[in-house]
């Protein structure tokens, strides 16, 4: 009754498109007025916390390899540690700047997982190739968090980091257990679903 | 020398981009399904049920985006609006 690994792909895909908007709204607005309402500056540090939380059944119950156990439980653990730094940030309970380091922290991990899980090369199937871009994009893009730790209220910087999110949940709807990806597809990956 | 006119026109229109980019994110996502439902109707698994497991009835990853663009249009861009309008006529 497990769902297969695609639709997972997809389901994340779903809330990290949802993040990716609320933060593109608060780049676009502002955080005085993204926060005028409690609920809403609680929305996506939230969600984020919420997904990290979530990726643990994922690492129970796909359990492909111990390095898939190992980067789904790394993934999980540093997306609820950047959720709830950033939770504790928009309450008040923390105060220092630092803590928005976790943000770049995530993004590396998370990268680095997702390069080092995937061990077929580029193009033996669509997902060997996305989880090389995805690894690579959140590894590049650690910049952004990064930079935004010393100016968080940059809006160039506030908006580049919703689109890399954005542009991740994108990746992972393209996601497909077996499929080609530019016209190659290896032998050894099997029969595509459709 | 500086006039009211010229100095509120930029922030009239910034205003409305903001608007116009909050008002139509939501949309945009939920066409950005539709079309995907369009262009790749077999990734619509409803559509052709014949022979499909219970997950692949229920999960449709361009109705997901649809969905996805409706809920954030509904519960975060349209009172975003209102706030964005209350501190536009704070600021007045």
């Amino acid at each position: 009754m497990q769902p297969p690994a695609e639709m997972v792909h997809w389901l994340f895909g779903v809330g990290i498109l949802f993040v990716g908007l609320c933060l593109l709204c608060e780049a676009v607005v502002g955080r005085e007025v993204w926060q005028r309402r409690r609920w809403r500056k609680y929305l996506w540090p939230g969600l984020a916390f919420t997904l990290g939380l979530l990726l643990w059944p994922v690492m129970a119950f796909f359990t492909n390899s111990a390095i898939h156990m190992y980067a789904h439980g790394s993934w999980a653990e540093v997306l609820m540690l950047a959720g709830g730094a950033e939770l504790g940030l928009v309450h008040g309970r923390l105060r220092s700047p630092l803590w928005r380091l976790t943000w770049p922290l995530a993004f590396v991990v998370t990268g680095t997982a997702f390069v080092v899980h995937e061990q077929n090369p580029w193009l033996f199937a669509r997902s060997a190739f996305l989880h090389h871009l995805v690894g690579w994009t959140f590894i590049v893009g650690a910049s952004i968090p990064l930079l935004l730790a010393w100016r968080p209220r940059s809006a160039a910087l506030q908006a580049s980091f919703a689109l890399v999110i954005v542009a991740v949940s994108v990746m992972l709807f393209a996601d497909r257990d077996v499929a080609p990806i530019f016209g190659h597809l290896s032998p050894l990956a099997g029969a595509p679903h459709r | 020398m500086e006039t009211p006119f010229t100095t509120r026109l930029p922030a009239d229109a910034a205003y409305a981009v903001r608007v116009r980019i909050v008002s139509l994110l939501g949309p945009t996502v939920t066409a950005a399904g539709l079309v995907w439902a369009i262009l790749q109707p077999w990734r619509v698994t409803l559509l052709h049920p014949r022979g499909q497991g219970f997950w692949w009835l229920l999960i449709e990853p361009p109705l997901l985006v649809a969905a996805a663009g409706v809920v954030f249009a509904l519960v975060v861009a349209r009172p975003l609006l209102a706030d964005l309008e209350e501190h536009r006529a704070a600021a007045r």
